[in-house]
């Protein structure tokens, strides 16, 4: 409770989820998270459906030259203080898509990145231990 | 000392900073509520306050080619007017027989403006899902209106055609509640469905329906704005089932209130979790024909004295 702003922002992080053109797994391992059985609402998460709202970005998806752009301007929208949620393998380098001819790398390039979860795709009990760690460095 | 009792009304107690705690924690009641009905575990206590603290500290951003002013006068008509009817229901379930003239249109015109309040945002933030979510508010607004209205009437009619709050409360002492005959339970049960849309909440939330339109009019909205409509919407959700238990059920002035009102609350929230999402054509179509007949049956039954 030393500095409230902080406090604030670790005990209510409403996430936003950027599907950057992944496979769907991250993306589906995301919705399990939101569901009833994982119930990440106990440390305040909620998944808001406006980067306007959002104080973590989920990025999901290897970054492409078609989506670069679409990602940052996201990441504009979103009001700072905000944090940068890496899920999968795939944002934290580039995966099995390293050489591939409209890759342009990994999100640390382009975004300061707070947080990697590997794995393809992460188990939600992952993501959470990922969140709750970058939450308690704050 | 007059002056500084009014402010301190006003803003204090039972304003604007005694109705926006108690909304808070009414908002964590809510949340608590649908997390057991999901069968999880759910947010701790002070997760609203964390909520409101950490989006009074962040950026607040105004979208480019947005009405600068209409943006921000927006969120504020709603906590102003909820502020005005906290003190107005207070006062005249407190002491019914004062000077203060409080009637019911007073309180319609003062219901009216947080709807107004949203409309503007969501028009002026320059946005199609915003302006899509303020002409769905405006629409259901116009659907809600008439049978609330109506089941007004009937309240004043069982007061014997007073308009006056203090009046309805005072009668309510005299000759028993008014829900206790049919055509109260039938005023109560409309007012009940008008609040759950005035709330947005489940069954008549398609102005900010999460999964389609990406909460409507507040998407543009970020920082201290967002943070006074969660307000103004805590502050509805703590002065709607107030304003329902002082009109139909006694007033609030005993302590058999608070059950009262905690029963509201976990009906509102039990709608609110039990229910699939009306399409806005539904939504006018079930106040205007289904609520707008019962009402108007409730009408007729309250001439007959019923």
């Amino acid at each position: 409770m030393a500095n409230p702003k902080l406090w604030g922002l670790k005990k209510s992080p409403w996430v936003f989820h950027v599907a950057a053109a992944s496979c769907n797994n991250c993306d589906i391992e995301i919705l399990d998270l939101i569901t009833p059985r994982w119930d990440i609402e106990r440390f305040g998460i909620v998944l808001v459906g406006s980067p306007r709202h959002a104080d973590a970005l989920l990025v999901t998806g290897v970054l492409n030259r078609k989506n670069l752009p679409r990602v940052l301007r996201v990441y504009e929208q979103t009001p700072k203080p905000c944090l940068v949620i890496a899920i999968g393998t795939c944002t934290c380098h580039t995966h099995m898509f390293e050489r591939s001819y409209n890759v342009v790398g990994p999100y640390n390039k382009y975004l300061p990145v707070d947080v990697y979860i590997p794995g393809c795709p992460p188990k939600p009990e992952a993501m959470i231990l990922g969140i709750v760690k970058a939450l308690k460095r704050l | 000392m007059d002056i500084v009792r009014i402010l301190f009304s006003y803003i204090i107690f039972p304003g604007f900073i005694f109705s926006a705690i108690v909304g808070l924690f009414l908002t964590w009641i809510d949340r608590k509520v649908t997390a057991r009905i999901h069968w999880r575990v759910g947010p701790p206590w002070f997760q609203p306050y964390a909520d409101f603290l950490k989006l009074l500290l962040k950026e607040t951003i105004i979208p480019e080619g947005s009405s600068k002013t209409l943006f921000l006068l927006g969120p504020l008509l709603g906590i102003i007017s909820m502020s005005i009817l906290a003190v107005m229901l207070f006062s005249m379930n407190f002491n019914p027989t004062s000077s203060f003239v409080g009637d019911i249109i007073v309180i319609v015109y003062l219901l009216a403006l947080p709807p107004i309040g949203i409309i503007i945002g969501g028009s002026s933030s320059r946005n199609t899902l915003a302006s899509v979510g303020a002409s769905r508010e405006m629409t259901q607004y116009f659907a809600y209106e008439l049978p609330f209205l109506v089941s007004l009437v009937i309240i004043i009619l069982k007061a014997g055609g007073s308009i006056k709050f203090g009046e309805i409360v005072l009668a309510q002492q005299i000759q028993g509640p008014f829900l206790y005959s049919i055509s109260g339970v039938i005023a109560a049960v409309v007012i009940l469905l008008c609040i759950q849309a005035k709330l947005s909440f489940v069954p008549f939330d398609s102005p900010e329906a999460e999964q389609e339109i990406m909460c409507g009019p507040y998407i543009e909205y970020s920082g201290v704005a967002l943070a006074i409509f969660k307000l103004a919407r805590a502050m509805m959700l703590f002065l709607l089932p107030l304003f329902l238990i002082s009109l139909l059920w006694g007033g609030f002035a005993d302590w058999w209130a608070i059950p009262k009102f905690l029963l509201i609350i976990v009906l509102i929230v039990l709608i609110k979790n039990t229910n699939p999402r009306l399409r806005i054509d539904q939504a006018l179509k079930s106040f205007w024909i289904g609520l707008g007949i019962l009402s108007i049956i409730g009408l007729v039954l309250a001439f007959y004295g019923l």
